[in-house]
């Protein structure tokens, strides 16, 4: 009976999505006022999930910056009489089969993690804007041929073509960051192209032009502060997501090399003694799951705080 | 409606060679030595990387290379293991049924939970069924897959062992035990209960996002006014849910699940290797850890082809369920 109530005359919106564009939806209004900072910063601190997201990621840059502050232990500092030990006081976290303490290889692994994901998500952001933006202010043939090319890309499962370039040229932590930030793109091209589309029209745009401004200056100086909102979001969940396929990655073998700690590495290495010892897994897997999860909330805060209308 | 098919039939040479193409540039001609990856650690004689040059056209230019890459393609060949002369495509045909079961199995419990949870969902909103799917999707999309998998089997596979719990309970959690179908793809002989954990674990990430995506849509059509109209002559809620409000909903939620096959294939290679499932994912991750370069590249070919056609048919199915697409209009892109 619920239903009809809420009888709103809204129609759903008709027609197909365009492939990538489950898009965050932001700003769509042409040429709204930026939101001053002071009054993001005070809707963000609101909400509360945001505000935890922002307390992990903190807590994950410190532990991976001080991790050889916090912890005793040398992350590779082997010793066979202490494999496989439980938790307890002496090893936070246990310790793994050649007996090296699994809470300092976890702080270790926070650092690889963050900063494949950093990194990953600066190289996506930086081709993703420029091809957006080519492609959104200039139009016409570039704007098709940036855009095939987007849909050719994102025609490929992601994590299969990783996995086949760096079987092909080797693994390291560089490749790894280089491979995901160049599968990584196509989003962020599609929705700053969508933002420079519009913005571009508005009069302010116009009169910098008038008064002679070049494409590049009128690009980077007018268009980009006004259209860059959503890529900020959209960045934020990505470096997430680039730390859930590095932890793909190195789980199956194609991404960082022993003994570097990377947590999908530390899994793969607990698979073998799941009866037994299942500390081996957990706390890696665990790490994964709250740094993914603090991303994305973030993210979401930051949505929300950025364009107060969509709630 | 014509027009839109052959413009979408078009793009598939298209994403075909781009794909062959993609992979040939990534296997010969990016750095990284064939010859001693062929070899393994040991040194190399010039004779004999000479003798191996030839034999696999190495030594000729890269156009050259590039047409007989595409003649092999075109009779079948997709290469041949490095490490035991093993035919690509001999191991496809070993492997590629136990993947495509497993998925299918997925894509069932993706529709059918996913749509199921977000339409309970979104007519019951704020709910306690709500706020449970709500934040249960939410965590799901951020555990890794291949966690998720270990965390079953822990759980019903270790846990339920350790602790005597019944016998329905305890699950085998490794291999895909007696393999036994009926029809292709319905388990036989007690199959199901392989099954049954690396099907859910496979489909988790997904269905949490048909869930989200269906419990978003429908609260947006159970707003609609033909909503209203329905209610107004007096059908059941049941009837209207159901039968105007879900087929309005379902638009998006195919587009979802069409997008969301790449991410699936590319789960299905990690779940596929947690379960220990003989299927082209463990054969990718089996390549990986050899360091079998010519497997993992052909395996990925095949994936990414079928994926192509997959999407393909998606997208041409969307006509069946809203009858304003015309496919031959602009909006329809």
């Amino acid at each position: 009976m619920a239903t009809g109530t809420r009888a709103t005359s809204r129609v759903p919106a008709s027609g197909v999505t365009p492939v990538g564009a489950v898009s965050t939806g932001i700003g769509v209004a042409l040429g709204s006022r930026r939101a001053p900072r002071g009054d993001v910063w005070r809707r963000f601190r609101r909400n509360k999930l945001a505000m935890a997201g922002l307390a992990v990621v903190t807590v994950l840059v410190l532990a991976a910056l001080l991790a050889p502050v916090l912890s005793p232990f040398d992350p590779n500092a082997i010793d066979t009489n202490a494999s496989r030990q439980p938790p307890g006081a002496e090893h936070w976290f246990g310790t793994d089969l050649l007996g090296r303490d699994l809470f300092t290889r976890v702080l270790y692994g926070a650092q690889t993690s963050l900063q494949v994901g950093v990194f990953a998500v600066v190289i996506a952001t930086s081709i993703g804007l420029v091809a957006g933006a080519v492609a959104g202010y200039y139009g016409g043939k570039a704007d098709t041929l940036i855009m095939r090319v987007t849909d050719v890309f994102l025609a490929f499962p992601y994590l299969l073509l990783a996995i086949a370039v760096i079987v092909a040229i080797g693994r390291s932590k560089g490749t790894v960051i280089v491979v995901i930030g160049f599968l990584g793109w196509m989003a962020v091209a599609r929705l700053f192209r969508s933002r420079v589309l519009s913005v571009k029209e508005v009069e302010y745009v116009e009169a910098a032009r008038a008064a002679g401004c070049s494409d590049l200056r009128i690009i980077t100086r007018h268009i980009l502060p006004n259209a860059i909102q959503p890529v900020i979001v959209y960045a934020t969940v990505l470096v997430g997501t680039a730390v859930l396929a590095e932890a793909a990655l190195s789980f199956l073998g194609a991404g960082i090399v022993e003994p570097t700690a990377a947590w999908g590495l530390m899994v793969a290495d607990g698979r073998r003694f799941l009866f037994t010892s299942p500390h081996m897994l957990f706390f890696p897997g665990a790490a994964i799951f709250v740094t993914v999860m603090a991303f994305v909330f973030v993210g979401d805060g930051l949505r929300d705080a950025l364009d107060p209308k969509l709630r | 409606m014509g027009s839109y098919i052959l413009r979408r039939l078009a793009l598939v040479p298209l994403l075909v060679w781009g794909a062959v193409t993609v992979l040939f540039v990534v296997f010969f001609v990016m750095p990284g030595d064939p010859v001693q990856q062929l070899v393994g650690e040991r040194a190399v004689p010039e004779t004999v990387r000479a003798n191996i040059e030839a034999r696999y056209g190495l030594d000729r230019p890269v156009w050259v290379q590039y047409g007989r890459y595409w003649r092999q393609l075109a009779t079948g060949d997709l290469g041949e293991s490095y490490q035991n002369r093993r035919e690509v495509s001999s191991i496809v045909a070993d492997t590629g049924a136990a993947s495509l079961r497993l998925a299918t199995w997925a894509v069932l419990i993706e529709v059918v939970v996913g749509i199921t949870t977000g339409v309970v969902s979104a007519v019951r909103r704020y709910s306690f069924v709500d706020a449970l799917t709500t934040v249960s999707t939410t965590m799901l999309v951020a555990v890794p897959v291949f966690v998720l998998g270990y965390l079953f089997q822990y759980a019903f596979g270790v846990f339920t062992f350790q602790n005597d719990l019944p016998e329905w309970l305890r699950f085998p959690v490794q291999g895909i035990g007696p393999d036994s179908w009926t029809l292709f793809f319905l388990p036989t002989n007690g199959q199901w209960r392989y099954l049954v954990l690396p099907a859910f674990a496979l489909a988790s990430v997904s269905t949490a996002l048909v869930a989200r995506m269906m419990r978003s849509t429908m609260l947006e059509v159970l707003r609609a006014d033909y909503m209203r109209t329905a209610m107004a002559k007096g059908l059941s809620e049941r009837q209207v849910v159901l039968r105007h409000g879900l087929r309005n909903a379902m638009i998006p939620v195919v587009t979802l699940i069409g997008l969301d096959l790449g991410i699936l294939i590319g789960s299905a290679v990690l779940t596929e290797t947690v379960f220990n499932w003989p299927g082209m994912g463990t054969a990718i991750f089996a390549a990986i850890l050899t360091q079998d370069a010519p497997v993992v590249l052909g395996l990925v070919l095949v994936l990414v082809v079928a994926y192509i056609f997959i999407n393909l048919l998606v997208d041409l199915s969307y006509g069946l369920f809203d009858p304003r697409i015309r496919y031959g209009d602009e909006g329809a892109r």
